[in-house]
């Protein structure tokens, strides 16, 4: 199978197949995922969906926990 | 049978009502002891949706509701920040023609009043609010009306007042209320010259034929959506849904918060104490936002809960003297009102504990008309 | 209407579907809230031969599989669920009920926690296991368990390097623990493959991370242990104390939860008749355990007690191995005073160790600062305030997770 091709805050990124929109991130540089109501740097914690420090937004919807969701051709991925 | 002190004021109930009551008290230089079983705040007042709002249900709804707001407004320079006061307005939506005519009804009563009104058209509501569904008649901002945060507006009155000299006695409860004396759980008796009581529904039960019963309301709270809704909506309905005493109902109620949160209500049902969510009524009270907001629909909730307002037959809250109680007053039977008529019923109380001439009329809501049927 | 639904596709859940199937059972459905089957300590497949056997054998058992599934409420009564499944609802109804939810990392918050490139032991496996490269990156591994020698070693084969393994546990108590394993020589042996010395880690006992230190993400923590602190550079931390368990669904539906689990007997029936728990949820046991406990669920869930039966004796051995487990890998009480007065302890809502000190209980330290009122519904500091402040987390109420508006409005209802 070959790689995915997906933009991450503009810049375009290719994973392997099964990577998380989590891991795509974190490939393209971006450490800092979202910022917490006093404005902290944050970014995942639990890995497994329950933690939410890991959200950013994903085809225009906001608050998506992104270490549950794999990544997709033609995604468009943006962070805090 | 420890005894702790003597006091001029026992006060039941550490909620918005009996921690107004507490403040108002000891800055009217009375000694003020106050006892709370859970929380402060934690009751009706923390489940509640805290807007500081005038309702013209009747004249002395108004009159109670709009001296209240004016003392809030009064107070809201000193309140700390996790009040989280937000000036949003209530805007009362209109949605058909019919409703317009009540919208304009309304118009009339609150500018003869002086309560700062705007009338919305279907155009400008659609400005004032881009996510209300389209197709709606219009509406009545009240500019004046604002949201709180009660839990923690509770919890500074009870520390002015503590730092006043008021004493606290948390994670105890009143169990009897005699002349002179206040009965804690734990067998303390405190001297006093007045017990107030602040209880909610709980009033009923210390006080046999008080008629005060629950009426349970349905709430939930979503993820952060800053600018989703600008002010506090409310369907006129509402207060259809307010005036029904015996049967289920809910009414698009939805406010922003300061943290950019949605809180969405409301229902009621009479009669139930449970306080376990009905997924049947969370679904037709959500169903009912979403007719008015359709983008609520993909909207993140993160919690829901439920809390017992305490209703009156006349919907009027119970402020004053005890018929057959000699010392014991009830400051109770706020319904939806609470958090907004909290400092009125606050003032009112000390008036009548100090024998001053009270700001308003105290009548309409003696206790003795609960009583009359007994 | 499915025969058996079962809420979990880790060893737990997996071994149970195909007891259930095994047993007759010919309806069989498995929800999981990840895009795969495993759970977390199977996530990205099996990674040895028994794990391999049981996703054989649960792929030929004939189980639905849900993935992408949360369960957002549900009535023991009406024996329904409600389902989110990648966003949207579905109910689902059930004749009996399999609970395999798992467990969770226990988080305890240290000045630098929240820092980016600070996760979890078992959350920054997660993530190399979904993709993220390590290669030439150093990661200092620290906390509690057995996990860390696990994890460490997988960083190390992922090309990693792993200056040391931070374990809090002191070193005289892990030397009682490693005595006892004789009576388990399978452990002792899977003990000696993890050990230190084998995958040459330096693996110190009584050593724990005091504060992480970095600008935008970590650079640096200090470590203690005993009177010695010392800073050690770093490009990850992982770092996390064991597990806790997901008791939340029980507790939505009504099964009593004693200590932290979920209480359940013999054949693994909850306190709900038609309930059955397994796994982590009904007792932080390991993977063993989980196996025999999904199994016994499975069987007495399809009606075949007497299969359940013939499990009891084997189970009784991986229990006491997970008893002193357990005992050894004890938080230790200098843990509770690592949050300074600043330290955010509920992350969701920023709420510091000095705000949550202005409160005197858990509902008092939600109404009045917040804490535990974010998305995570308590879930990362509801254990962490359970440890450091002693409070209780109070009652579970729906939703259980997140969820659209949308999916809490039933298609049947009237207005």
């Amino acid at each position: 199978m070959s790689d995915i091709l997906l933009t991450v805050n503009g810049a375009q990124i290719s994973v392997k197949p099964g990577a998380t929109v989590a891991v795509a991130i974190l490939m393209a540089g971006q450490l800092v995922f979202r910022r917490s109501v006093s404005g902290e740097p944050r970014g995942p914690l639990c890995g497994m969906g329950i933690c939410y420090e890991c959200r950013a937004t994903v085809d225009g919807e906001i608050h998506v926990r992104t270490c549950q969701i794999m990544c997709s051709p033609g995604m468009q991925v943006t962070t805090a | 049978m420890a005894s702790t002190g003597s006091y001029d004021v026992v006060i039941a109930g550490a909620g918005i009502v009996g921690a107004a009551c507490a403040l108002e008290f000891v800055k009217s230089g009375l000694t003020v002891a106050v006892v709370e079983p859970t929380e402060i705040g934690g009751g009706a007042t923390a489940a509640g949706m805290g807007h500081l709002a005038v309702m013209d249900d009747s004249p002395a709804q108004f009159a109670l509701t709009s001296y209240s707001q004016a003392l809030w407004r009064q107070l809201l320079p000193e309140l700390p920040s996790d009040v989280e006061h937000l000036p949003c307005g209530s805007l009362w939506v209109a949605a058909d023609e019919a409703e317009m005519a009540e919208v304009n009804r309304k118009f009339d009563y609150y500018r003869t009043r002086d309560i700062p009104v705007e009338m919305l058209d279907e155009r400008t509501l659609a400005t004032a609010e881009p996510n209300l569904r389209s197709g709606l008649a219009g509406g009545l901002l009240l500019k004046a009306d604002s949201v709180i945060y009660p839990p923690c507006a509770a919890r500074y009155f009870v520390s002015e007042a503590r730092r006043r000299g008021a004493a606290i006695f948390c994670g105890r409860s009143l169990i009897k209320a005699e002349k002179g004396t206040a009965r804690l759980d734990d067998s303390t008796d405190l001297a006093t010259g007045a017990i107030v009581l602040a209880t909610g529904t709980a009033a009923s039960k210390m006080i046999p034929g008080v008629d005060v019963q629950p009426r349970k309301g349905h709430l939930l709270i979503t993820d952060r959506y800053p600018g989703f809704v600008n002010h506090q909506l409310i369907e006129l309905g509402y207060l259809k849904s307010a005036h029904a005493i015996q049967s289920d109902s809910v009414a698009f109620n939805v406010q922003p918060r300061k943290t950019g949160q949605l809180l969405i209500g409301s229902s009621r049902q009479y009669g139930i104490e449970d306080t376990a969510i009905d997924s049947l009524i969370m679904s037709n009270m959500l169903r009912r936002a979403v007719e008015y907001m359709p983008a609520l629909a993909g909207v993140s909730a993160i919690r829901g809960w439920t809390g017992l307002r305490a209703a009156t037959p006349d919907k009027l809250p119970l402020i004053g003297l005890c018929p057959d109680s000699p010392g014991v007053y009830l400051a109770t039977g706020h319904e939806g009102l609470g958090i907004s008529t909290s400092l009125a019923t606050a003032k009112l109380m000390s008036d009548l504990l100090l024998n001053r001439e009270p700001a308003i009329p105290i009548d309409p809501y003696a206790p003795s008309r609960s009583f009359a049927h007994v | 209407m499915s025969g058996v639904v079962i809420v979990g596709a880790g060893p737990a859940g997996m071994s149970a579907a195909v007891a259930a199937a095994q047993s007759g059972a010919s309806d069989v459905t498995v929800l999981d809230d990840n895009p795969f089957v495993g759970g977390q300590i199977w996530r990205g497949g099996p990674p040895d031969g028994l794990a391999s056997e049981w996703f054989d054998r649960f792929h030929r058992s004939g189980a639905k599989i849900m993935p992408g599934a949360r369960v957002v409420t549900g009535d023991a009564s009406r024996r329904t669920l409600l389902v989110d499944k990648n966003g949207k609802a579905e109910e689902m109804s059930y004749q009996k009920l399999i609970l395999a939810t798992g467990a969770r990392e226990l988080f305890l918050p240290f000045p630098g926690w929240t820092l980016p490139n600070v996760m979890g032991v078992g959350g920054l496996q997660a993530l190399v296991k979904s993709g993220l490269p390590v290669k030439g990156k150093r990661i200092i591994v620290a906390g509690s368990g057995p996990l860390l020698l696990a994890v460490a070693a997988y960083l190390r084969k992922h090309g990693a390097t792993v200056p040391l393994i931070a374990e809090q546990v002191a070193a005289a108590t892990l030397m009682s623990f490693a005595a006892s394993l004789t009576a388990h020589p399978a452990k002792l042996w899977q003990a000696l493959q993890l050990n230190p010395f084998s995958t040459r880690i330096r693996y110190v006992a009584g050593c724990w991370v005091e504060s992480a230190g970095g600008s935008g993400k970590v650079a640096s923590v200090r470590l203690r242990r005993g009177d010695r602190v010392w800073e050690e550079t770093c490009d990850y931390l992982a770092n996390a104390y064991g597990f806790t368990a997901n008791t939340e669904l029980p507790a939505l539906l009504g099964c009593v939860v004693e200590d932290g689990s979920v209480k359940v007997n013999a054949a693994q029936q909850t306190s709900i008749e038609g309930i059955y728990c397994a796994g982590e949820s009904a007792g932080l046991g390991g993977v063993d355990t989980a196996l025999f406990e999904g199994q016994i669920a499975g069987h007495a869930a399809a009606g075949q007690t007497a299969e359940a039966g013939q499990l009891y004796s084997s189970i009784a051995k991986a229990k006491s191995f997970a008893a002193k487990l357990n005992a050894t890998f004890q938080p230790r009480a200098e843990l509770r005073i690592l949050a300074q007065a600043g330290t955010v302890v509920c992350r969701c809502e920023d709420v510091t160790f000095a705000n949550l000190k202005r409160a005197n209980s858990w509902r008092s330290a939600k109404l009045h600062e917040r804490c535990g009122m974010g998305p995570c519904q308590g879930r990362i500091c509801g254990p962490a305030v359970r440890f450091v402040l002693g409070w209780e987390p109070s009652s579970v109420r729906p939703p259980l997770f997140p969820t659209r508006i949308e999916n809490l409005i039933q298609e049947s209802s009237i207005k």
